[in-house]
């Protein structure tokens, strides 16, 4: 275990808002969190296994963390749960349920938007669920507030017994900035969970009786969010424009027009709508600049407040100040400002992901790339999501989570005659089947399916840089914990033992055969691979491998497992029997190669060889 | 846009070349010198060769964290074409400071796309004040390819508003922190790194 002394109060520390929420919750007395991972959110459970006297859980799945985190503060204790914005959509049964019920130790719900969509399968604003389900939201800009809004967050949740919602972006979670920590509050201890059917237990009956307490408590939170300090008023000297602003929209705003009245809206949710009326009485024109979508805006017109916002500014991505400053020129009528591009980056090869050199996920899509045809493939969530680009490119459909199992089933009962003649696979990683794929195996294998599920079990979370989960045998601690077999978990499931393997993915002859007999026989199979992710400390290196110049036909075979060590060193064209063939000559970046052979095997001629440890390691000190 | 007192760092490379390293030693030297520091990274999936930056701003008091296009006043790229792709990020009096060494991806590697033929003539065409470095020429003749990463900050050392000592420091420091050979090592690098931007200065 790794727990630290935390830095001591008063210390000026340089922190991410992810670490500084953590440090937050510690010194807000916080007995239990629990989260699953998901960018930009990953690092904030991560930063809270460092602190003692606290229990740091990762969850199955997001509805699994926040109903763990609602069973303590039920108990009593102050609880959180972290998560990625479309993990609220998994968690949404509990919290709109809950809602209704409320909590009495405090509940901050920590949610992550990607906004800019750099790592998710869309964008959406987490800010409308505090609207659906009744519930304050509360938004920092930066390291420092969203270390300040999370202990008041606690304070909010206590008083009204509401969840809160800490509404987070990427910029708020990965920017590092000064932040200056203070003392932790002792976990509470007084009360304990209160025998209460008419409050804890949902029957209809007691949800009706709910709901005017609901109703209550959102008046309440109203008037709360007139007077907080967290909603403010910054006079300025160009009245022209006033903006409504919260997030990073606000140094957004701050930065590019710092001498305009701003309102900040911190407490965003349940919005203040009286001082925003008086604010706008003191400017010329209101502007709302709110990321991403229009929904201040849509509510201050509601309530009679004139401004402007979306009809200027976009819906989605940061509104940074290169997209501020000419949207809002141009409102006042003043010059665009034009800016000289020197050189059009757009004219540049790309850099996209990759998957790792020696990744056990490359035989995979290897293998299923020679069956391209004959398959119609149902992928999921993951570094494996990479497979569905070149020179694999042997992925077909990616939605959400756990959608690979079940979107198998429709693709096998809903074909067309066309596609009469195909097999159905679904591609799941551990992570992701432990998430979400179970329910959909037991549903494929209960509704009578075809199709060949593979699990790619890589002992680990990749996509969010290797966390633990339930089949990693570790805690998020790093300490031992009951691990799942996932051999037994699918036949649990109903899978006919002589339908489950588990094949090494590096093994690819293996592979092929024991896919080609699976996708022929009618019913479920699962194949399991069993090797780690090259990023774990279970995975070992071995000594490299190199191409004999002199044997390479230049046939390119290699280049088709996508493993990135492996690079072009000279092209050519051949016209044979009046065909032209495109050459490709290849090299081994020794220093990159982990010595895994999987290229070994589409090598016709035989031409990589594997270098004698001693050599590999003399070119590479030299390297 | 109004001017402001604020400095603007753009660090650039690729995945695993220790770009968000060499910004938090140079977010440390600002923090020490008094500024008010923000610092964000855009990784893509920076452990699997994607572009990766580091957006490095300090002064009396920074809002936005990210760097505008066209605001940078330094831009520090650890890789050839990824200074061509972040020039336009300069100010018209900002300055380049460009490791020439080319890391080639798969993308260029299978045939897709092409690498530019001299992106540091492209990179001068764009007209800003720029010094490549041999960064990989220079860590190999001191033996170890690693320090790429030091040469660099020695290299943007005198185009910082601080003492290129404290900079200096900071990397000593966490280099000595692991082993303290490393922080000797590292600090030769960083001269090595230093002497080279000098002298390309004076070259252009
Ligand atoms: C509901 C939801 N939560 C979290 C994420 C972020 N996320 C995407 S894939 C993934 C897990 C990937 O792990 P695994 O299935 O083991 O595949 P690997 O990346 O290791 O290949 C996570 C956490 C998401 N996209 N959606
Ligand atoms: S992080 Fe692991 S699973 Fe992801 S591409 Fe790399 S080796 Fe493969
Ligand atoms: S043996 Fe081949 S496939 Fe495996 S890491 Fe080395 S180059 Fe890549």
């Amino acid at each position: 275990m790794t727990i630290k002394t935390p830095p001591p109060a008063g210390t000026r520390l340089m922190m991410s808002g992810n670490e500084a929420v953590a440090r937050a919750a510690w010194e807000s007395g916080l007995a239990l969190a629990s989260a699953y991972p998901g960018t930009p959110s990953t690092e904030i459970l991560e930063e809270l296994t460092q602190y003692p006297d606290l229990s740091a859980q990762w969850a199955v799945n997001e509805k699994v963390a926040l109903e763990v985190a609602i069973g303590a503060a039920v108990a009593g204790s102050r609880s959180m749960a972290a998560m990625k914005q479309v993990g609220v959509n998994v968690a949404a049964d509990p919290l709109m349920s809950q809602s209704l019920a409320g909590v009495v130790g405090g509940l901050v719900l920590v949610v992550a938007d990607d906004v800019g969509l750099s790592s998710s399968q869309n964008e959406q604003d987490t800010r409308f669920w505090g609207r659906f389900a009744h519930i304050p939201v509360i938004e920092p800009a930066d390291a420092q507030e969203a270390y300040e809004m999370m202990k008041q967050a606690f304070e909010l949740s206590e008083k009204f017994e509401t969840i809160v919602i800490l509404r987070m972006t990427t910029r708020v979670c990965h920017v590092k900035s000064l932040v200056t920590v203070g003392e932790r509050r002792a976990k509470n201890s007084e009360g304990g969970f209160t025998y209460d059917p008419n409050r804890w237990v949902l029957v209809p009956s007691t949800a009706k009786r709910r709901l005017p307490i609901q109703a209550e408590r959102e008046k309440a939170l109203k008037a709360e969010s007139e007077k907080s300090p967290l909603n403010f008023v910054e006079p300025g000297s160009d009245k022209r424009l006033g903006f409504v602003t919260s997030g990073p929209g606000y140094l957004h705003v701050k930065e590019t027009f710092p001498d305009a009245p701003v309102m900040k809206l911190g407490l965003s949710h349940p919005a203040p709508f009286e001082a925003i009326r008086a604010f706008a009485g003191t400017v010329e024109r209101l502007v709302v600049v709110e990321e991403t979508e229009k929904i201040l805006e849509t509510e201050l017109k509601a309530e009679g407040i004139g401004c402007t916002g979306k009809d200027i500014l976009p819906s989605n991505g940061e509104l940074a100040p290169e997209i501020l400053a000419p949207a809002i020129a141009k409102l006042l009528g003043e010059p665009v400002p034009v800016r000289k591009v020197t050189h059009d980056a757009a004219t540049l090869f790309p850099r996209p992901p990759t998957m790792c050199v020696g990744c056990p996920h490359l035989g995979v899509y290897y293998t299923l790339s020679r069956l391209r045809r004959q398959v119609t493939i149902a992928g999921d969530i993951g570094c494996y999501t990479l497979g569905a680009l070149h020179p694999w490119k042997a992925l077909d459909t990616t939605t959400c989570m756990g959608a690979s199992m079940t979107m198998a089933l429709g693709l096998d009962k809903g074909r067309l005659p066309k596609d009469a003649d195909k097999s159905v696979v679904a591609v799941i990683g551990d992570s992701t089947f432990l998430h979400m794929g179970i329910q959909g195996l037991l549903n494929l294998v209960y509704n009578k399916g075809n199709a060949t599920v593979l699990i790619l079990d890589n002992h680990t979370v990749g996509m969010t840089g290797g966390q633990d989960h339930p089949g990693t045998g570790k805690d998020a601690y790093g300490m031992p914990a009951p691990k799942v077999d996932f051999m037994k978990l699918v036949e649990a499931l109903g899978v006919k033992p002589e339908r489950i393997h588990k094949v090494n993915p590096y093994m690819m002859p293996l592979l092929f055969k024991t896919l080609k007999d699976e996708m022929a026989i009618p019913e479920v199979s699962v194949i399991i691979t069993d090797q780690p992710c090259v990023l774990i400390e279970d995975h070992e290196r071995f000594a490299p491998f190199t191409v004999v110049e002199a044997d390479c036909t230049g046939c390119g075979n290699c280049l088709k497992t996508g493993c990135p060590a492996i690079l072009v060193r000279k092209r050519e064209k051949l016209v044979k029997n009046g065909k032209e063939q495109e050459l490709a000559f290849v090299d081994i970046d020794i220093s990159g190669c982990t010595g895994c052979g999987l290229c070994t095997e589409t090598c016709g001629p035989d031409a990589i060889k594997r270098m004698i440890p001693k050599a590999a390691k003399e070119v590479q000190a030299h390297g | 846009m109004a001017e402001s007192k604020i400095m603007n760092v753009l660090l650039c490379g690729i995945g695993g070349q220790g770009v968000l390293t060499a910004s938090e030693i140079l977010a440390e030297a600002a923090i020490l010198a008094g500024h008010d520091v923000k610092k964000t990274e855009v990784a893509g999936m920076a452990q699997r060769g994607g572009v990766v930056t580091s957006h490095l701003r300090f002064g009396p008091k920074v809002f936005s964290p990210a760097i505008p296009p066209g605001q940078a006043d330094v831009l520090l790229a650890f890789e050839l074409a990824e200074g061509l792709r972040w020039i336009s990020h300069l100010k018209p009096e900002g300055i380049a400071l460009v490791n020439t060494m080319r890391v080639i991806p798969p993308v260029v590697s299978t045939g897709l796309f092409s690498y530019p033929d001299d992106p540091l003539a492209d990179i001068r065409a764009a007209g800003n004040r720029m010094a490549p470095i041999d960064a990989g020429g220079i860590a190999r003749e001191l033996g170890n390819s690693r320090l790429v990463n030091s040469i660099m900050l020695g290299a943007v050392a005198d185009a910082l508003p601080f003492e290129p000592g404290a900079i200096k420091a900071c990397l000593v420091k966490r280099f000595s922190a692991k082993k303290p050979e490393l922080g000797e090592v590292n600090a030769r690098a960083f001269e090595a790194g230093r002497a080279a931007a000098l002298a390309a200065a004076k070259a252009a």
